[in-house]
């Protein structure tokens, strides 16, 4: 039945969730197989004359561009930024490549570029190489941006998912989907008038921060596409190892609560910007808390979850009721339901 | 969150479960008509605080998983028209057709636009005055008034270039078809929380009359959901069978008036609809009175309207009736997956399928 359907690229590929990851590996993994893709962490991993350097790339085609909390710009600057420092890089220089529509104001591109500098500026990284293509109207969406990023590993460190470990506790340094729910509700072709911000953030001053007090980290990775619930899927399939959730302890907006729930849309999976998952061992947990929460943008950190040796591969959540369920990966875009 | 959270309490919930408990004496097997409370059922993990001996069959009311490949098509045809915006909500994107869905065809060019609510599609036809707007209307009652005022409205504004293909489905006759199929096993019954809203309880008394099962129109909440249960085994243990409504802070006993008027006006009818997984039920599908043609894709378009067949391995007919649970059925996790529904149950997040292959698995 789907034969020729699975020919043809849908958006379903570009959710984040299995639909992608299953095109990623068909497609591009398998063309460009080599040891420092392999790990498809979001930043690969260079040996360089005894140092290490972090190097990725991402492109942003978001719409609208300029949403409350952020635009296009800012959001290539701490995207790429936050996939160097979630890795365990300090994060140094960024390029900026952008492939614009004709009939696009100049004054546009001016906002954009005037906020990536300030974004720059405040996450310390420089932009110092790029590129500009011109398309003819409807070639592409008004501006996508790509940016690719250069950093320098902390000595010493080696994180990776396979690395957490039975009663290793899940952190994050603040509420979950803003981002998402921000721009589902920028996009304004549902009538609900909520005042959410994206949480669009440069996360490398509070993930250096964390990596001092807590050395010990096994993990991170910040939540975008997909959400939490899809990075924390990942992590128990790479550690063949159960994440728990606890339901009541997820912090989320009451505003991100009550828009998922008039769209049926499940949090877990709503893109963040400006968040990190932390898998962290036990004792180290408070310390891991405490420097995140001291940091501006962890105030309102909190423990999540622990992983578990229980089924193999499996993310399940401890409901507010005291049921059980599994969260799983999300198979395409989720899409709101009905009634 | 605020008027929710006093619904999820989890004192209560243990308060409820205990109760519960304590009338489960025998095998019980309590049937969900709706979708709505499928999807609640598996977000919460309800089954798993249950009693083993007390099974929730998950009935036919997620109006996405039902609608017929061939219906499906229909859409397919009209989306590919020239001039055509096709517009739905969002879950109805992934239902496959016998060769593929909307989101596909969204990516070969059709143009397929996902509403939060036909006035929305109503719009796009007022600016987009060189267009046809398409609007696909399905679900059961609680849909409904909101599609027949839409119509009510492009008739107001004489917009012209907007059309309704009608899917709409009403769950009464569905529930008088599994109660009357020779091997359903219910004990008793959750009544759909929003369709009761719109047509009240009055509907239902056949079902504590007639065949002598007990219904509890339910809300959505857990402590709603056990609160639910807990009064239909409350029924069974006192012999009763009643129609009982523990929704009252949303279900009126006789609907809303209003809504049910404009039902009323648009639509009428059909002689039978066809559903995904239970064949062909008499007056279980409504169309568009001859008086609002104008707004009728079936009637505007030309439409393949082909019957096609479930796939022979599926079972979702004998998962609806609550005869096999979707773990027995072959195709299971298999051949069927949400990435790759075959049977109609594993399309949407309110199908029983899907829930247990999305939340169930854990368990």
């Amino acid at each position: 039945m789907n034969d020729r359907a699975a020919r043809t690229v849908t958006l379903a590929h570009g959710g984040g969730g299995r639909a992608m990851k299953d095109l990623v590996d068909e497609v591009f993994v398998a063309a460009f197989k080599n040891e420092f893709l392999s790990p498809l962490e979001d930043q690969a991993r260079l040996p360089l004359n005894g140092e290490r350097l972090a190097f990725t790339t991402d492109s942003y085609v978001v719409d609208p561009l300029f949403f409350p909390g952020g635009d296009i710009g800012k959001l290539a600057v701490c995207g790429t930024v936050n996939d160097l420092a979630v890795g365990g890089a300090l994060p140094l220089y960024l390029s900026c490549a952008v492939i614009i529509e004709e009939g696009v104001p100049v004054e546009l591109l001016q906002r954009v570029a005037a906020s990536m500098a300030r974004s720059a500026q405040a996450a310390g990284v420089q932009i110092v190489t790029g590129d500009t293509k011109v398309v003819p109207r409807g070639a592409c969406d008004k501006l996508f941006v790509t940016t690719t990023g250069i950093g320098m590993m902390r000595p010493g460190l080696e994180l990776g998912a396979h690395r957490a470990g039975p009663g290793d506790v899940v952190l994050v340094n603040g509420v979950l989907g803003d981002h998402g729910a921000a721009i589902l509700c920028a996009r304004g072709d549902m009538a609900l008038d909520t005042p959410i911000e994206s949480d669009c953030a440069p996360l490398n001053g509070l993930i250096g921060a964390l990596l001092d007090a807590a050395p010990g980290i096994r993990f991170m990775r910040d939540p975008t596409r997909g959400g939490a619930a899809t990075v924390l899927n990942e992590v128990a399939a790479a550690s063949g190892l159960a994440i728990e959730l606890d339901e009541a302890r997820l912090p989320m907006r009451e505003e991100v609560k009550a828009f998922c729930e008039i769209l049926g849309l499940d949090p877990l999976y709503l893109a963040n910007e400006g968040r990190v998952l932390v898998i962290a061992p036990a004792q180290e947990a408070d310390a891991a808390l405490g420097a995140m929460r001291a940091h501006p943008l962890g105030a309102g950190a909190a423990a999540i979850g622990r992983v578990t040796d229980g089924e193999p591969g499996r993310v399940v959540l401890r409901t507010l009721v005291g049921g059980r369920r599994l969260v799983d990966m999300l198979v395409g875009e989720q899409l709101p339901r009905i009634c | 969150m605020k008027h929710v959270d006093e619904f999820r309490d989890p004192a209560q919930a243990r308060a409820l479960v205990s109760r519960i408990e304590s009338l489960v004496d025998r095998p019980l097997r309590i049937m969900e008509v709706c979708g709505g409370h499928t999807h609640s059922i598996f977000r919460y993990g309800i089954e798993n605080l249950l009693p083993k001996n007390l099974e929730l069959v998950h009935g036919p009311g997620c109006p996405v998983c039902v609608l017929p490949m061939g219906r499906v098509d229909d859409c397919l045809a009209v989306a590919a028209q020239p001039g055509v915006i096709f517009t739905t909500f969002g879950d109805a994107m992934r239902v496959p057709g016998s060769r593929k869905n909307l989101l596909q065809a969204r990516a070969e060019g059709a143009d397929v636009r996902m509403v939060y609510s036909p006035m929305d599609a109503l719009a796009l036809a007022r600016d987009n005055p060189g267009r046809e707007v398409v609007f696909f209307a399905l679900g059961f009652e609680t849909t409904m008034p909101s599609t027949a005022l839409t119509v009510l409205q492009a008739e107001a504004d004489g917009i012209a270039n907007f059309s309704v293909l009608c899917n709409h489905i009403t769950i009464v006759p569905t529930i008088k078809a599994i109660l009357d199929s020779p091997d359903q096993q219910l004990d008793g019954f959750f009544g759909p929380g929003h369709v009761s809203m719109v047509i009240g309880t009055a509907p239902y008394e056949f079902i504590a009359r007639h065949y002598r099962k007990p219904l509890v129109v339910a809300g959505f909440e857990p402590l709603d959901v056990l609160q639910s249960l807990w009064m239909v085994l409350a029924q069974l243990r006192e012999g009763r069978c009643e129609i009982e409504n523990q929704y009252a802070r949303i279900v009126g006993q006789g609907g809303n008036a209003a809504a049910l008027r404009a039902v009323g006006q648009v639509y009428e009818l059909r002689e039978f609809f066809e559903w995904r997984g239970l064949g062909s039920i008499d007056h279980s599908g409504v169309r568009l009175r001859s008086r609002y043609a104008h707004f009728d894709a079936e009637r505007k378009f030309a439409l393949p309207n082909v019957r096609i067949a479930d796939p022979k391995a599926c079972q979702c007919g004998e998962v609806l009736k609550g005869v096999i649970k979707p773990r027995q059925c072959k195709l299971f996790g298999t051949a069927c997956t949400p990435q790759t529904p075959v049977g109609a149950l594993m399309v949407s997040s309110e199908g029983a399928c899907a829930a247990y292959y999305q939340y169930g698995r854990a368990a």
